[in-house]
């Protein structure tokens, strides 16, 4: 330590080992928070329902998505991204999901909400499996940090079906 | 700075840097603000730094001493006499 410079690396090293541990701990301390979040799915339409000139099932539906996410911010959370999926089963595969919906929750304020809108991309089936189909809509979220772990879950809602003819 | 000056000042700094780390993460935890931990942090090491890295007086309280020059000149170095050595003739 017999110089400006040596003082001044070491100061620096030192201080950023430190923060770096800072971060870990702050990430860890994440694991302290237990969320509590709900949410709610109401169809509240079926714009149409057809069947696409090449062959497979599409439809429009029109949603009321309302949820209370606010336990899942902590100081460590930089914004959580959510998407809504319809999950349903056919002959040829056991499970399907097709994200129809998805949002940035940039800030805890924002976290409870309702919004009423059609699907952002597009529900389309691979084959014709979608008449008369019973499908559950789930509700992902992932809390992405500043530092450290991404946490990820979801709730399930079930009991959605489809129409039997096409509209 | 003098050789416990050098001593006195990275403990100081380890020491400091430590307290300060321990005190952003609480105040920045407690008041539920990242930025704010970052803040004081960032704050706390530049405070460290002018406090351990510029030469101040206080850490050179143990000076060392040095030889006067007057003295030195009265006990001249040795000089060294250099052999050379072939190899394979001896005389």
């Amino acid at each position: 330590m017999h110089s400006f410079g040596y003082r001044l690396n070491g100061l620096l090293t030192f201080a950023v080992t430190i923060l770096a541990l800072m971060c870990v701990i702050a990430s860890l301390s994440d694991n302290l928070n237990i969320p509590s979040p709900s949410a709610e799915i109401q169809i509240m339409n079926i714009n149409w329902f057809q069947k696409q000139p090449k062959g497979s099932d599409e439809v429009s539906l029109r949603m009321n998505i309302s949820a209370d996410l606010q336990s899942l911010f902590t100081w460590n959370t930089k914004q959580v991204f959510i998407f809504v999926a319809a999950e349903y089963e056919t002959r040829k595969n056991s499970l399907n999901q097709v994200s129809l919906w998805d949002a940035i929750i940039p800030a805890k304020e924002r976290a409870k909400f309702w919004i009423r809108s059609s699907n952002k991309y597009r529900f389309v089936d691979h084959g014709k499996n979608l008449r008369g189909k019973e499908f559950n809509l789930t509700l992902h979220w992932h809390v992405m940090p500043k530092t450290g772990k991404m946490f990820a879950d979801k709730i399930v809602m079930s009991g959605y079906s489809l129409p039997e003819e096409y509209i | 700075m003098d050789w416990q000056g050098q001593k006195l000042a990275e403990q100081i700094m380890q020491i400091m840097l430590l307290v300060f780390a321990v005190t952003a993460f609480v105040a920045g935890y407690v008041l539920g603000s990242f930025q704010m931990m970052v803040l004081v942090y960032a704050g706390s090491v530049t405070l460290t730094g002018l406090i351990t890295i510029p030469n101040w007086p206080f850490f050179n309280r143990h000076p060392l001493n040095w030889l006067d020059p007057s003295e030195a000149e009265k006990h001249p170095k040795p000089q060294v006499t250099v052999i050379s050595k072939k190899k394979g003739s001896k005389k």
